[in-house]
């Protein structure tokens, strides 16, 4: 599991002089699934298109097993990737697709008919194998185009937001079906999304992008509890998130008043941003409260209600399974775990206020992020 | 509103038939002018294949028009996959330079190429070079751009994913060429070809002034016509060509046809 | 990035049957045709046919006007026909242009002789028979049968991908009909129309056997003059200069033509 495979160093990439690419290191172990996760034009699919060989660096260096890799073309590369749209070839059919690979590789006949039957099988598709791709269903082309990129077994699968194109529901059966196949192969996975949840979901590594550079790099748990700054914190989740002051080790002060926390490290009176998840909150009695603020506006969300609270001017987004009615007038609790620390960055001030909250935001974000990446 | 223009349009069509007509009955005629029908006879027809000259003429059109389309389409084929490739300025010039034998009158086109061969002919002291060569020069150069345009269109419209996904699975450039891409933009070439190959067949301007006493294709021969009275077996050679072009032409349209209709069927059965 | 070198072959053809030639059309028409030295008398005698160069500007205006008056109703009709039938229409547009166009053109002649077709049914009907050939009319009618498919294409092909909501958004909109057709339909088919008055005027502009079938000598053209100097005459200096001179009038119509277009569809015509 931690033996490395892929290493990337001071990884920079322009394209008529605008950097898409800024220093990115990054490494990547055998039988690993991680995902480059990020917002539409952040470089995640640039990285991948680097790693499949379909780019040259302008700089840095990209290492398979220690060996510089970076004038090695596509088809020399024991990589196979899954394109977004899924790319197959509409002149072949589902067979014929799934044994490009091979034939290119000139294997006999009765080796390809055993391997593209037992990757039929993996992908469920048996019965398909003289169907034409174009009459396909999106879901059963995801499979075909796996399947293709599979059979040749390469070391390394790429995946570019291969469920882009999913319904909500088949996108769900998917993301299990990938990780169940991930394992079965026991090969590495590099998967390419803007959808956190996705990433959350599937990923034993999770790199977080944003303008060309990484932002951080972890498990899913440690970059959804701990992000690094307000990006992430934006980004994975919901997250209202505040300027404080870091008083001493364990200490912060936002809001005038002075809560017990779990970070240290930091300097003394250090600016800092105190990111606070909407679940973690809890609703109390206006005068148990740490904070007490005026509710102006409740959404029902299925599993939990969306309360907007107004504080002294400042709006935070509240999850709750309990009903408070517009209007009211309510106190909230902070545990010390619940307020997590970050030091200030670029994008500090920019993210985690709700006052412009409307009740479509995660829509709104879905389809920004859907649009395709160039 | 759309009845009106619905009659207005099969006379159009009509208007575009006439001369087909008057050559189709001219071609059925016992006597030699073309505006007194004499009766019926299948004569022309009997005289027409009799007639090793006229014969010959299009042999030597249809000569021209394979060898220049099939070279053009080759050479347009693979420039266009360069153009493709091209960005800016460049690509922008390299479309200007198609688009002048397009905008170019024909008669500046022919003018410029018989001008340019009696210059390389002063220049090697030849006496005449024009004939079978200049001739095939000439339609090579006039069919590139059809070819071009028609593939060019074909080769944006493709997913540039599907290259990718070749050389991915392992296949090298000039593999990924011959195994896809030529594939996706088959249905452009064949358009391109089959355009330049009508073009050739049927080009009389440029021919006219390309082409040497040695070489002559059926359009300028017709030409010469001009001087002296008009056979009427050419009015019989010409109902020939029609009547096999429809037919190649209704049977194309069938196929393709019944091609559109099994595609949406199994688009309604996968649903 | 060493794609683009596949169109080498194609650009150094072009550059040598296209860009030459126009190069020596040039050194032609600046030197005498005695003695090879440089002049300018060739482009002074230009001047003495500047009345057959107006008369051919102004018959092929009037003949692509025309052309757009018949082609954009029947374009439009075509255009809203089920697809099956629209690819029937079109390959019945194309299918008269597979005769060679000469043929065509004399059937015209034996239909409007004097003692033609139409005017041997009018005396025999007792009534006295019409001058319809060789006068400017007749020439007009030549070119608009001639040239009438390229027009109806380009505006077939325009109309065609106009989006069906756009017409729905516009009459959610409010637009009657009419209106529909002025603000929505029209302004999206101006590249077609710019396109097919482009493919009128250019080959109507430069013809030279029209004229001289259903013209009379009076009514000759600037193309017969060029294929006079050429064929006749013998003088290739000024059959260059005149080539010349027609050349850059066309590159200067067409130039105007495309500033209706906006930069837009200028791309779609290089594609």
């Amino acid at each position: 599991m931690s033996q490395e495979l892929i290493r990337l160093t001071n990884l920079v990439m322009e394209f008529d002089g605008e950097r898409v690419l800024d220093s990115i290191n990054l490494y990547i172990n055998d039988k690993e699934f991680l995902t480059l996760l990020g917002p539409s034009g952040c470089g995640k699919t640039t990285t991948l298109r680097v790693i499949g060989g379909f780019l040259t660096p302008t700089s840095g260096d990209v290492l398979f097993d220690g060996k510089r890799m970076n004038e090695v073309p596509a088809y020399k590369r024991k990589i196979n990737t899954v394109f977004q749209r899924y790319a197959l070839f509409p002149h072949l059919d589902v067979y014929d697709n799934i044994a490009f690979g091979l034939r290119i590789a000139k294997l006999d006949e009765k080796e390809i008919d055993e391997r593209v039957t037992e990757m039929l099988e993996i992908v469920s598709l048996k019965g398909f194998e003289n169907r034409k791709v174009t009459s396909l269903s999106g879901g059963q082309q995801q499979r075909v185009a796996i399947a293709r990129a599979l059979v040749n077994r390469p070391k390394v699968l790429l995946l570019d937001e291969p469920l882009g194109a999913l319904d909500l529901r088949l996108r769900k059966d998917m993301q299990n079906e990938l990780k169940r196949i991930q394992q079965a192969m026991g090969i590495t996975f590099i998967y390419v999304t803007h959808d956190q949840e996705e990433a959350l979901t599937m990923s034993d590594t999770i790199v977080v992008m944003d303008k060309g550079k990484i932002q951080q790099i972890g498990k899913p748990e440690d970059i959804y509890n701990e992000p690094k700054n307000a990006f992430v914190a934006d980004f994975i989740g919901e997250s209202n998130i505040l300027d404080g002051v870091m008083l001493e080790d364990y200490k912060v002060k936002f809001f005038g008043r002075t809560f017990a926390c779990v970070d240290k490290g930091f300097e003394k009176n250090e600016p800092v941003d105190v990111v606070i998840r909407p679940e973690d909150i809890d609703i109390v009695e206006a005068d148990a409260g740490h904070l007490c603020g005026t509710v102006t506006s409740v959404t029902f969300k299925g599993v939990h209600y969306d309360t907007i609270v107004d504080f002294k001017g400042f709006k935070w987004l509240i999850q709750t399974t309990d009903f408070c009615p517009e209007g009211s007038y309510i106190g909230i609790r902070l545990n010390p775990e619940d307020i997590h620390i970050m030091h200030k960055s670029e994008y500090s001030g920019m993210f985690g206020d709700y006052s412009s909250y409307s009740a479509e935001y995660d829509e709104i974000a879905d389809a920004e992020g859907s649009e395709d990446e160039a | 509103m759309r009845r009106i223009n619905r009659i207005f349009t099969v006379i159009v069509f009509f208007f575009l038939y006439i001369p087909m007509i008057i050559l189709a009955v001219a071609s059925f005629n016992k006597g030699t002018d073309i505006a007194v029908f004499q009766g019926f006879t299948f004569n022309q027809y009997k005289e027409l294949f009799r007639d090793s000259n006229l014969l010959r003429l299009l042999g030597n059109s249809l000569i021209i028009a394979v060898i220049s389309s099939a070279v053009a389409t080759v050479l347009g084929t693979v420039a266009s996959v360069g153009i493709h490739s091209m960005r800016g300025r460049m690509r922008s010039a390299v479309m200007g330079l198609t688009n002048i034998p397009m905008t170019n009158p024909d008669i500046v086109t022919g003018v410029s190429l018989a001008l340019l061969f009696a210059f390389v002919g002063v220049l090697l002291r030849i006496n005449s070079v024009l004939g079978f060569w200049t001739l095939l020069i000439a339609h090579i150069t006039f069919s590139l751009p059809y070819i071009i345009l028609n593939v060019m269109p074909k080769l944006s419209q493709m997913d540039p994913d599907l290259k990718e996904a070749a050389l991915d699975l392992g296949c090298t450039p000039v593999q990924a060429f011959f195994k896809v891409i030529l594939h996706e933009i088959m249905p452009g070439i064949i358009s391109g070809a089959l355009m330049a190959f009508t073009m050739s067949l049927d080009d009389f301007v440029i021919s006219y002034f390309v082409t040497g006493s040695g070489f002559v294709t059926l359009p300028v021969e017709i030409y010469s016509y001009t001087k002296k009275p008009i056979q009427p077996k050419v009015y019989a050679m010409f109902t020939l060509i029609f009547v096999t072009i429809l037919l190649l032409m209704v049977a194309m349209n069938l196929l393709q046809a019944r091609d559109t209709s099994k595609k949406l069927r199994r688009k309604e059965a996968s649903r | 990035m060493k794609r683009k070198w596949l169109s080498g072959p194609y650009v150094l053809w072009m550059v040598l049957f296209t860009l030459i030639p126009l190069g020596v059309v040039f050194y032609y028409a600046l030197t005498d045709s005695m003695t090879g030295e440089f002049t300018l008398s060739n482009l002074a005698h230009i001047a003495d046919y500047w009345p057959i160069f107006l008369r051919s500007i102004w018959l092929s205006i009037i003949a692509t006007l025309i052309c757009l008056l018949i082609g954009y109703p029947v374009a439009y009709f075509i255009a809203h026909c089920k697809p099956s039938t629209q690819r029937l229409l079109q390959m019945m547009i194309m299918l008269p242009m597979c005769i060679s166009f000469l043929l065509r053109t004399l059937a015209w002649v034996a239909l409007l002789e004097d003692t033609g077709i139409i005017n041997n049914f009018l005396t025999s009907i007792g009534l006295n028979p019409l001058p319809l050939i060789r006068n400017n009319g007749a020439v007009i009618l030549g070119m608009v049968y001639n040239y009438l498919p390229y027009m109806i294409l380009p505006l077939f092909t325009v109309l065609m991908k106009i989006d069906p909501r756009l017409i729905e958004a516009a009459e959610d909109l409010g637009c009657n009909s009419r209106q529909v057709f002025s603000r929505v339909i029209l302004p999206l088919s101006v590249p077609g129309i710019v396109s097919g008055i482009t493919m009128v005027f250019v080959p109507a502009v430069s013809t030279f056997y029209i004229s001289q079938k259903l013209g009379s000598p009076g009514t000759i053209l600037i193309g017969d003059v060029i294929e006079s100097q050429f064929k006749a005459a013998y003088n290739p200096n000024l059959g260059a200069a005149l080539s010349l001179v027609l050349m850059v009038l066309i590159f200067v119509c067409v130039g105007v033509m495309n500033r209706f277009t906006n930069d837009e569809e200028e791309s779609m015509v290089t594609l």
